[in-house]
């Protein structure tokens, strides 16, 4: 009765289900949906420093972002540690098969090993994955004014050309590290 | 008290991101070689969802909760560069970590947590941004 909890959702489930929180936070907070803002009201909350983009009351229009994001960090625990799918993804084989010759063997688990671990840190693929990353993923989102769910999912609802050019511009950034810079670190 | 409603759904948003996988490096890779339909699945249904709503919203100018008019500010569009240089930007980003900053949260709380790492430096990445940004094409 409950095995919904430990599967996976497919797509035409969970889409539908992230759609409706645009409008459900508007009719409950007159709120846009959003994700990457909360990391700039980290850095106003935590170390402003001197710079004037840090500058301004967090709590008034930052606090209920960061709680929204706390939410995110509950629901990884309880959909992939409490209610956690004992069965590796259902990838498709060609991409297993592509991944395979990037020397990646791991796949029981929703990121390679190899890469993310503590350990991986000490190699020069998981600095450039995860700091540069984590790094790029912050500025470019600050930059850009979005990420995915402000972008790709808020703004082209909305039909923001700002945020077609910005999705367009994900998907450059992403295709050129799949396709040009993966084959050169792994 | 106020805040329980966007805990709840958070909570509700990271889950589903977990049970649709969104949050696995796997799938970004699948995404970014075109060789499975699912991510462009959840992303093309969220849009028509929340497109259909937001609509809805505004052509019959429904209010929140609160009895507020609900407004939709639109983003600036007379700014080009931004969107090119930033938008790249993070889809490197989005590739190499295969995690968007919603995902990091929730990978973090699914017990993986060398994720801390990437969530340090994306709030690094945000701070840097602010700090240099005036001197940065917009």
């Amino acid at each position: 009765m409950f095995e919904w909890l430990t599967q996976p959702w497919p797509w035409y489930v969970a889409g539908p289900i992230i759609g409706l929180i645009i409008p459900l936070l508007l009719f409950l907070g007159n709120k846009q949906f959003g994700v990457s803002s909360s990391l700039r009201h980290t850095c106003a909350a935590c170390f402003p420093g001197n710079i004037s983009f840090f500058k301004y009351d967090w709590k008034e229009e930052g606090l209920w972002n960061m709680i929204l994001v706390l939410g995110v960090l509950v629901g990884g625990f309880l959909g992939g540690y409490v209610f956690k799918n004992p069965e590796p993804i259902a990838l498709s084989a060609s991409t297993i098969a592509d991944l395979r010759g990037l020397g990646i063997t791991d796949f029981s688990g929703f990121v390679p090993p190899e890469i993310f671990s503590w350990g991986g840190l000490g190699s020069l693929q998981g600095i450039i994955v995860m700091v540069i990353g984590g790094f790029l993923v912050g500025f470019g989102a600050r930059y850009a004014g979005g990420c995915t769910s402000g972008h790709a999912i808020s703004g082209i609802s909305n039909l923001q050309l700002a945020s077609l050019i910005a999705v367009i511009g994900f998907f450059v950034g992403g295709l050129v590290v799949t396709h040009l810079v993966f084959p050169l670190i792994f | 008290m106020n805040y329980i409603k966007y805990l709840l759904i958070g909570t509700l948003f990271g889950f589903v991101l977990t049970k649709s996988e969104v949050i696995s490096w796997f799938r970004i890779q699948e995404m970014f070689r075109f060789q499975d339909f699912h991510m462009y699945g959840v992303i093309g249904s969220a849009i028509l969802v929340g497109m259909i709503s937001i609509q809805i919203i505004k052509r019959f100018n429904m209010k929140d909760i609160d009895g507020t008019p609900i407004s939709i500010p639109p983003k600036d569009a007379s700014q080009k560069k931004r969107y090119i240089i930033g938008g790249t930007l993070f889809g490197i980003g989005w590739a190499l970590t295969g995690a968007c900053p919603a995902p990091l949260f929730a990978l973090l709380g699914s017990g993986i947590t060398v994720f801390l790492v990437p969530i340090l430096a994306a709030l690094a990445g945000t701070w840097v941004y602010g700090a240099v940004r005036e001197s940065l094409p917009h």
